[in-house]
């Protein structure tokens, strides 16, 4: 009984939480750029490293070694070299810069780059109705590629 | 600080490039069955590069070594079957393409090089599959062939083979051309879909490099159709509509004015490069 209880406290609060979390995730019109970058998190939940990684990979979703060379992926076989390779990238860049290229590029460098912007709805023309007034990736899975980033350092 | 932090990535890229071995197109030359391919040639004026080069310059050897051996190319065999229909009777007037045009190989020389090119008849630009369409329908009384079905690719291919070897040079001059042209050029440019890219994000501004094992080239189609490896015997407007899906965009429909402007202005593209069909690409 006590046990059962717990239990659905601990939901409960699970639940609570997720929501909080979601209610102060911040949407892809309302980001904010500074002179330093993106400073606050997209989501107020810090980053996992360990799921960033995936979604780095995942050819569905961040798909980073289409473009990048890195290192730390050395197992997986033909990286790509139309941005330049990000082995030690934290070194090269603060957390609120890295955020602003991975969510908008363009706001970065000029808006000639051919890197999409993962957390933007200032996208191209005709997208296809599956991914209208969606952004690539979710702010979560932003914060979780940028705790992954910030492990690149030598 | 913007400058400085753009001059780091371009070294970055740099550098990254360099430690490729194969991130520039080959130096090596082409010949078919004893014919030498242009593979290389001077840019029409107006073009952003200096050099016009084949897709086949950025193909691995193995790939290279297919197109060159006829015997070897398996896109040779869509090309035998558009032979049997180029004599296959069609339609109620009871003819086939060779009952009015002959022997292809005097007939239709010269067309893979010169298409797409003004059809009065439609206020249209025309390319090899609509006209086999045009004749198909207002001569042999038989049905057109519907988009990359029924022997459109397998005749296409064998007709545009006519020319192998022939450098492209369509003719801008003949009726309104040059303003479809035009819309070809400003569609070249247009950023589509949920990636934000356009035809020049990868085949002007980064030809040479590589997506993952794609080492991206300048997306001349002076080969189409092309056998590709990962896909088989593919049309142009097929593989254009390929990679506009793939910018996650919707695709607009094959012979669409939108697409028949694209296949104007990107043959313009590669104006001085032989006719390779059928080209053999990863």
């Amino acid at each position: 009984m006590m046990r059962r209880m717990n239990f659905t406290l601990g939901v409960a609060a699970a639940i609570m939480l997720s929501t909080a979390a979601l209610s102060s995730e911040i949407a892809p019109e309302a980001v904010e750029f500074t002179d330093e970058g993106i400073t606050m998190s997209l989501t107020g939940t810090p980053g996992d490293p360990v799921e960033g990684a995936k979604v780095f990979k995942n050819t569905g979703l961040g798909n980073c070694l289409a473009c990048h060379a890195n290192e730390d992926m050395a197992s997986d076989q033909f990286h790509g070299d139309v941005g330049p390779a990000l082995d030690d990238v934290a070194s090269r860049y603060d957390e609120p810069l890295l955020r602003a290229i991975v969510v908008n590029s363009k706001t970065i460098f000029t808006d000639e780059t051919v890197m999409p912007g993962f957390y933007s709805l200032d996208v191209g023309k005709n997208v296809a109705e599956k991914f209208v007034g969606k952004t690539i990736l979710t702010a979560q899975q932003v914060e979780d590629v940028l705790a992954y980033l910030g492990t690149l350092k030598e | 600080m913007k400058r400085l932090l753009i001059a780091g990535v371009a070294l970055a890229a740099g550098l990254t490039a360099a430690s490729w071995s194969m991130a520039e197109p080959v130096d090596d030359t082409l010949e078919i069955d004893g014919k030498p391919m242009i593979t290389r040639a001077k840019a029409p004026e107006g073009m952003p590069f200096d050099e016009v080069l084949s897709g086949w310059l950025y193909r691995e050897a193995e790939t290279r070594d297919l197109e060159r051996d006829t015997f070897e190319n398996p896109g040779m065999v869509p090309v035998e079957d558009g032979e049997v229909l180029w004599s296959k009777v069609d339609g109620t007037a009871g003819k086939s393409c060779a009952t009015c045009h002959g022997d292809a190989a005097e007939s239709m020389k010269g067309i893979g090089a010169t298409f797409p090119k003004w059809d009065a008849d439609s206020n249209k630009p025309i390319n090899v599959e609509l006209q086999i369409n045009k004749c198909r329908t207002e001569q042999m009384g038989a049905e057109a062939y519907p988009f990359d079905k029924g022997g459109q690719n397998e005749l296409t291919a064998y007709i545009k083979h006519q020319s192998l070897g022939l450098p492209v040079q369509i003719d801008l001059a003949e009726g309104d051309m040059q303003s479809w042209w035009e819309q070809g050029k400003e569609l070249y440019y247009t950023r589509t879909g949920q990636l934000d890219l356009a035809c020049a994000s990868c085949h002007e501004a980064n030809a040479g490099k590589f997506i993952r094992a794609d080492h991206l080239s300048q997306g001349q189609v002076n080969g189409f159709p092309v056998y590709r490896l990962k896909s088989g015997f593919t049309s142009l407007h097929n593989r254009f509509r390929g990679c506009i899906r793939d910018t996650r965009a919707e695709m607009p429909k094959a012979f669409s004015d939108e697409l028949m402007a694209l296949e104007t202005y990107v043959t313009w593209r590669g104006t001085g490069l032989s006719v390779e069909t059928p080209a053999v690409r990863p």
